[in-house]
């Protein structure tokens, strides 16, 4: 990033690439169009901006100075984001947040829930410690989805298999050849090949998967302070001053988005802060 | 089929903290199976005179749906106990069960288990709780289902 530049201020990014993930998911592979951001670490996002229709914040799905995102159309900026074209421009502010720490979990075994559109942030962790083998034990990595059609980076698993990582996938309704597992992610948690009792768990997804994947990981030993969150709320500054988005005592875009299920889970069975 | 020790059923998450006598009473009505991929161990309606806990592999429950034929209703993994009907009147299977891939499992005999809890309150109780928790889990993971928890929030009726 070029001297002083304001954190408001989008900096404009190349779609250079783009890959539909699911019916409504897109990833697009972002180049800076002159100067970047600075490089952003696992779990991070960036506010992006669809040039005259909003800004939203979305995770980093893959890190380095050539950057992805993985964006879900659920209203209208995000469709304008999924429908941006290669060679067409858009804003990027960031990279905010606390990112997953993945460093105070050298030499454990991690584990990696993801539900949904969830596993993009997941992913430039999953990769992190993909390519940092030896600096970790066995890394299990658990996905729930809708439906086989729905599951982000399907084209990619194999490859994570490949090198090392246990795969399992889990949807709640299987379509015809489907012969994987069916049910709740929580059902993934006993079969993920780790010792939880030295495990670093890694969870994003909506926030009852969350809570229950967590609970579950608990349940099986797994040291509640080990066990990490990434929670979304409605943002709009990014940078902890218009308080868009609070969550009780925290600023999610400050304090968050990952943050230990130790100090989430109270937070998130408050029905209304 | 090999015989089940109570230090086998020690082994077991589902039986870990069982009494020692509880699980010395349990083994000699267990099994240790092995059966090859698509083995259906019950179909919808049968008799249900067993239930396993599945050591390796993964079991699917079915239900039998006009015109679509078996529809997967749920996978177990290993470490999970498959079949309550056995524990409670008409004793009839509600779902079926098929081996996706090799399964190795412990299986017990149902009708035994239930003589062996009526003549002993305390492993009646015991295991009831334990079945219980078993469907509980299970309840609650199918309302989380039901929730659609992946739909956007418009999209689900
Ligand atoms: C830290 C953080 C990281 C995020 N990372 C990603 C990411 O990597 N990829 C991604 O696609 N999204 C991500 N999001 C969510 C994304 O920011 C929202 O989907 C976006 O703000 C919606 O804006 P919109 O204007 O398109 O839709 P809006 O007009 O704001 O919303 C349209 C409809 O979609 C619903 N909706 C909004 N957000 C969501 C949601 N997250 N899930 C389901 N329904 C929703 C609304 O309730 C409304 O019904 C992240 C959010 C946060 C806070
Ligand atoms: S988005 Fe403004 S304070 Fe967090």
């Amino acid at each position: 990033m070029t001297g002083a530049r304001s954190p408001v201020a989008p900096v404009p990014y190349r779609v250079v690439g783009r890959r539909e993930e699911t019916a409504d998911t897109v990833t697009l592979v972002l180049e800076p169009a002159g100067p970047s951001i600075p490089e952003p670490a696992p779990g991070q996002f960036t506010m992006m901006y669809a040039f005259g229709v909003g800004e939203v914040p979305i995770s980093v799905s893959r890190t380095g100075r050539v950057l992805e995102q993985t964006v879900r159309a659920v209203g209208p900026v995000t469709r304008a984001l999924c429908a941006t074209r290669r060679g067409q421009v858009l804003g990027l502010r960031g990279p905010f947040g606390t990112g997953w720490a993945l460093e105070a979990a050298r030499g454990r075994d991690l584990v990696f829930a993801a539900g949904g559109i969830g596993l993009a942030p997941l992913r430039p962790a999953v990769l992190r410690a993909l390519d940092e083998g030896a600096a970790f034990g066995r890394v299990a990595v658990l996905i729930g989805a809708r439906t086989p059609a729905d599951l982000p980076f399907a084209g990619e698993l194999d490859e994570w298999r490949r090198r090392g990582a246990q795969v399992e996938v889990t949807v709640d309704r299987p379509g015809p050849g489907w012969t994987g597992h069916v049910g709740l992610i929580t059902a993934l948690a006993g079969a993920a090949d780790i010792d939880p009792a030295g495990a670093a768990a890694f969870v994003c997804g909506p926030e009852i998967m969350m809570r229950l994947t967590a609970e579950a990981l608990t349940g099986l030993g797994m040291d509640p302070g080990a066990v990490r969150l990434s929670m979304e709320r409605n943002m709009h500054c990014g940078v902890g001053w218009c308080g868009h988005c609070q969550l009780g005592p925290l600023l999610i875009c400050r304090d968050g988005p990952v943050v230990p299920y130790e100090r989430a889970v109270p937070l998130m069975t408050v029905r209304e802060l | 089929m090999d015989e089940v020790t109570a230090d086998d059923l020690a082994r077991e998450r589902f039986f870990a903290d069982v009494p020692d006598r509880h699980r010395a009473v349990l083994a000699p009505t267990a099994r240790a199976v092995v059966v090859p991929d698509g083995h259906r161990f019950f179909e919808e309606g049968g008799r249900a005179e067993w239930f396993w806990l599945v050591r390796s592999g993964t079991v699917a429950l079915d239900l039998q749906v006009p015109g679509r034929g078996a529809v997967v209703v749920e996978t177990l993994p290993a470490g999970s106990v498959v079949g309550w009907s056995w524990l409670f009147p008409p004793h009839r299977w509600r779902f079926g069960a098929v081996a996706v891939g090799p399964v190795t499992a412990h299986r017990f005999e149902g009708p035994r288990v239930r003589e062996l809890c009526a003549a002993d309150p305390a492993l009646g109780y015991d295991l009831a709780l334990r079945f219980g928790a078993v469907m509980l889990d299970r309840l609650e993971a199918t309302r989380v289902r039901v929730l659609d928890l992946y739909a956007r929030p418009e999209q689900v009726p």
